[in-house]
């Protein structure tokens, strides 16, 4: 059942190009029915998912001579993220309302991404896997070439070759882990219990990992988000700091920690300070985290602060995963999620309801505009969207900050105390933000323009679901560790969790 | 040596005969139409062409064969059969996306001088006699020279042709000067019988000589690096229905039987191109000509503003990656091969066929393909299909037949770590430049004054045939897989 998820949106794809051409009305309807269909599975296999077991919803040999399978099934982990890329994808649709450039060819890339993303976060079989992981490369490319703004064909074309880079680093380490257990299984269980020697993990998990961390923004391999996601249109926007950056940090998970642990190990020689691959990959991610704040204090561009705020949450994801412990993993797999719905609201503001409507993002513009005062719904949402993202108790990214602390608290001390102050920068940008964009100084007279058409009722609805999410899993946040927790109890992470005894 | 029996000869190579007699009759039927239209008589050639393919296909997959005649002059197995076959549906191909074209008005030469070349390769697959071989693939050069040179109207075409020509006749000479040497070193021209001759002695400097002119013979076929230089000015003066020739079904054949010679008649002079620990023999050689087929191919690609030396300098490139499945020294390894020469060759004859289809509308740098999807949709997405798949993105052929060949590598050659991460690092800078033609086509506006393009009801249907193939077979690897296994399970080997 939960395979429809994928297939459902391939459809829905290839059912775009069977409309009219011009027909974008007919577009919208075909995709908000396709995404809102696929997170009805979801909803629905989560409604009957038992905690703690590994739900195999495919498995038939796909290629039977080099023991390739075509398996998919979801983990606590996995349908996390399938429920994630529900909601994001409904609510990017809501938000792409207004898209009238050659609308059927929008949707079909669009809908091939989000069946493509539901594939990894199912795959259970290395192979399939990476056909997933690759296959989402190309509609992010022609989604910001076609309908971005700010020098999109260049943004397109780094992020495509930062991607295929990356891809280039795992496709490496996956043949190499083929060929070292035998070539016999592609199948993450089992090679998840292949005793890997450990000179092969050392070399082979920070070339996966790092393949992977590309695609999740870690310093300083970040470069290609801010101009990607400034550049994307706000669907691509959503869907590229919601659910893409997500599939590297899964990838680092699923398929870098979960194979080879050991490769985290110790060296038993240090260089520059740093013991093991561990370190180094949780002092980067960390540099992300302030880095990424620091630099989204000083952005002149809207979407870039929001640009540089994904790098640095996605930061607080890989060092959650350095972390190596049950909390930390547990924290950053929530952080996912959390970030996944947060970034989505931001872009979706900035994107949608402010730049659509005042064609610039430029915050010294905004500001005497009053945007509080003509599109109050917008000011509010990104009020919302805010005390998410600076972690206020109540809203999802709070849980997900506090286990990554308590986590790195554990690990590297001296880390946890450093990304305090990187979450402080972060409040400081995000008040700064709002501040600039929103609540002008009234006492400048507004520009005297024609009133900016009001907030939509397509974008009530998709900012709606995304705050309500946010604040459920806040106020509630059983609603996803009874999914992630007992997760990491399989015998998949058995490898990873004799690392953290 | 057995008695010669004519029957026997004959029944085994009909499919040869019946292709190279259906050359015969394109040319007399397109003499008997000679004041008809050029429609007319391109239709009718074809039709002659495609039912002496489609006769010799049936022939070969009704009735299985297995003969080894005359000192291996003639050779029929299982993998014989399968490069046959294949041989002549590309050809199929072929014809069919010429059959629109207006680039001459001799068709019945055009489509005879393609027979004649299709029949020549199907002998070069099933020869394991050196001497044929080399007579096959004169053949089969001198027809590929002419086709290149066919369009007469254009001095690039004529260019095109006599560079062709030199270049060949000079890997011709090479590759001569090669089978000479072994030929004195073992007194066999037969694989098996080099091989067992050879086998025991060490690398004799003549030997080595030898293993060099024998790779730049071939190499010249295969246009790996650095002995390439032919191909971007054939790729991009050739009509564009002889370059989907030359760029897909003699890269098979040639792929074939380079294969053959080193894995069969070289064998037992592999050495070694394990990192930092070389030994002389022909597998450190090949992996040079690889890496630089690799490295130059891909990089000189990113310059190129016409879309066919782009697919000239890719065809380098890809020539490289195939390399890996002969360094791979195995059954395996020549499986992964054949899958990844089919796929990469009906993706490039895919690529060809469009370029065949716009040759009216003089479509030739990146920048002419502008507002192409809007001009024509399909052709656009077809296009998109085959340079994703040559660019090694899933879920299509291309990127199965590169993790198989790499996995392969890894698995049954020695210590080819390095270049199978050479290999993936290039193909990932090759994404940039076939994005970069599909940016313009579809990202770009079209420039003012362009149309509608209007292609063929049949152009349409056999690129689309085409690129469902490459779709299938991405999706689907097993069944080609199976079938090459089973052909190869046969081998001695």
């Amino acid at each position: 059942m939960l395979a429809w998820t994928i297939y459902i949106s391939f459809l829905g794809a290839a059912a775009q190009m069977l409309l009219p051409r011009a027909n974008a009305r007919a577009a919208r309807l075909t995709a908000l029915l396709t995404t809102v269909a696929g997170f009805a599975i979801a909803l629905a296999a989560w409604w009957r998912f038992k905690p703690g077991e590994i739900l195999t919803v495919t498995r038939v040999p796909w290629v039977p001579s080099l023991g390739i399978e075509y398996h998919l099934a979801a983990d606590g982990i996995g349908l996390t993220l399938v429920l994630l890329t529900g909601l994001v994808a409904i609510a990017g649709v809501l938000f792409s309302w207004n898209v009238e450039l050659r609308p059927t060819e929008f949707f079909t890339f669009y809908l091939v991404l989000i069946g493509a993303v539901y594939g990894v976060f199912l795959s259970f079989d290395l192979f399939l896997f990476f056909v997933f992981y690759e296959i989402a490369i190309i509609p992010k490319y022609f989604l910001i070439a076609i309908w971005g703004s700010t020098r999109r064909e260049y943004a397109a074309m780094k992020l495509a070759l930062y991607s295929f880079a990356g891809s280039a680093m795992v496709l490496i380490g996956i043949i190499a882990a083929y060929v070292e257990s035998g070539a016999k299984t592609m199948s993450l269980a089992d090679l998840a219990q292949f005793p890997f020697p450990l000179h092969f993990q050392m070399w082979v998990f920070p070339l996966v990992f790092l393949g992977f961390a590309i695609l999740a923004g870690l310093w300083p391999f970040h470069t290609w988000a801010p101009t990607g996601h400034a550049a994307a249109p706000t669907a691509a926007s959503m869907l590229l700091a919601g659910v893409v950056m997500k599939l590297g940090a899964f990838g680092c998970l699923r398929v870098a920690m979960m194979l080879f642990p050991r490769g985290m190990g110790p060296w038993e020689f240090h260089v520059a300070g740093f013991g093991s691959w561990r370190g180094l990959f949780a002092v980067l991610a960390l540099i992300g985290i302030v880095y990424g704040a620091s630099v989204a204090l000083v952005q002149k561009d809207f979407k870039f602060v929001i640009g540089y705020s994904s790098v640095s949450h996605m930061g607080f994801v890989l060092l959650g995963l350095m972390t190596l412990s049950q909390i930390g993993l547990d924290g950053a797999v929530v952080q996912m999620f959390s970030h996944g719905i947060i970034a989505g609201l931001l872009f979706a503001v900035v994107g949608r309801m402010v730049y659509d409507r005042t064609h610039t993002r430029v915050l010294s513009e905004l500001g005497p505009m009053h945007l509080a005062r003509a599109i109050p719904f917008a000011a509010f949402t990104f009020v919302v969207a805010s005390m998410a993202s600076i972690g206020l108790p109540g809203f999802s990214g709070f849980v997900a900050e506090l286990e990554i602390l308590i986590g790195t608290w554990r690990a590297y001390p001296l880390l946890a105390a450093l990304a305090g102050v990187g979450i402080l920068i972060g409040i400081a940008f995000t008040w700064r933000a709002l501040d600039k964009a929103f609540l002008g100084d009234p006492a400048i007279a507004g520009a005297s323009g024609s009133p900016l058409p009001p907030i939509t009722a397509a974008e009530r609805v998709g900012a709606g679901i995304l705050m309500v999410s946010t604040v459920a899993v806040g106020l509630y946040p059983r609603l996803l560790l009874d999914l992630i927790l007992p997760a990491f109890q399989s015998p998949l992470f058995d490898g990873l969790r004799r690392m953290w005894r | 040596m057995t008695p010669l029996s004519y029957f026997e000869l004959l029944r085994l190579t009909l499919p040869e005969i019946i292709v190279a007699f259906a050359g015969l009759v394109a040319l007399t039927i397109d003499l008997m139409l000679r004041q008809r239209p050029a429609a007319i008589r391109w239709r009718a050639g074809a039709l002659a062409a495609c039912a002496g393919c489609a006769a010799a296909i049936v022939l070969i997959v009704l009735r299985p064969e297995a003969a080894n005649l005359y000192d291996s002059m003639l050779v029929v197995t299982p993998l014989t059969q399968l490069a046959q076959t294949v041989l002549a549906a590309f050809t199929i191909l072929a014809v069919l996306l010429s059959v629109d074209s207006d680039f001459t008005a001799h068709v019945g030469e055009y489509l005879g001088l393609v027979l004649f070349a299709t029949a020549a390769m199907m002998v070069l697959v099933s020869t394991q006699n050196l001497l044929v071989i080399f007579a096959s693939l004169e053949l089969l050069s001198l027809s590929l020279y002419v086709l290149t040179a066919f369009n007469k109207r254009s001095r690039q075409s004529a260019e095109a042709g006599l560079k062709y020509f030199l270049f060949g006749s000079m890997a011709a000479a090479l590759f001569l000067f090669g089978i000479s040497l072994l030929y004195g070193l073992s007194g066999s021209i037969e694989l098996d019988g080099i091989a067992a001759a050879i086998h025991l002695q060490p690398l004799s400097p003549l030997l080595a000589v030898a293993i060099v002119m024998i790779v730049a013979g071939l190499g010249f076929k295969i246009a790996a690096a650095p002995f390439h230089l032919w191909a971007p000015d054939a790729y991009q003066g050739a009509p564009a229905p002889s370059a989907a020739l030359i760029a897909s079904s003699s890269k098979i054949a040639s792929f074939v039987v380079l294969a053959v010679v080193m894995l069969v008649g070289l064998a037992g002079e592999e050495g070694s191109g394990a990192w930092r620990s070389y030994m002389a023999g022909w597998v450190p050689l090949i992996a040079v000509v690889a890496v630089l087929s690799m490295i130059l191919g891909n990089l000189a690609a990113i310059v190129q503003s016409s879309v066919r030396r782009l697919l000239a300098y890719s065809a380098i490139g890809h020539a490289g990656y195939m390399l890996l499945g002969i360094l791979s020294d195995s059954t395996q390894g020549l499986s992964a091969l054949l899958y990844y020469v089919i796929t990469y060759a009906l993706a490039t004859i895919g690529a060809f066929g469009i370029l065949a289809a716009l040759d009216k509308y003089k479509v030739d740098r990146a920048v002419d393909f502008a507002g192409f999807s809007r001009r024509a949709p399909w052709l656009s997405f077809c296009m998109l299909i085959f340079m994703l798949s040559l660019a090694g993105i899933p879920p299509l052929a291309g990127f199965f037949g590169k993790f198989y060949i790499f996995s392969t590598a890894l698995l049954t050659g020695s210590g080819l770590l390095w270049l199978v991460i050479l290999a993936i690092a290039m193909s990932a800078v090759s994404l940039y430049y076939y994005l970069r033609v599909l940016k313009v086509m579809y990202v770009r506006g079209s420039v003012d004054g362009s149309g509608q393009i209007k292609t063929s009801l049949l152009m349409n249907a056999t690129v689309g045939l085409i690129a469902l193939l490459v779709v299938l077979l991405g999706c689907f690897p097993a069944p080609l897989l199976h079938w090459i296994d089973g052909a190869l399970r046969s081998m001695p080997h």
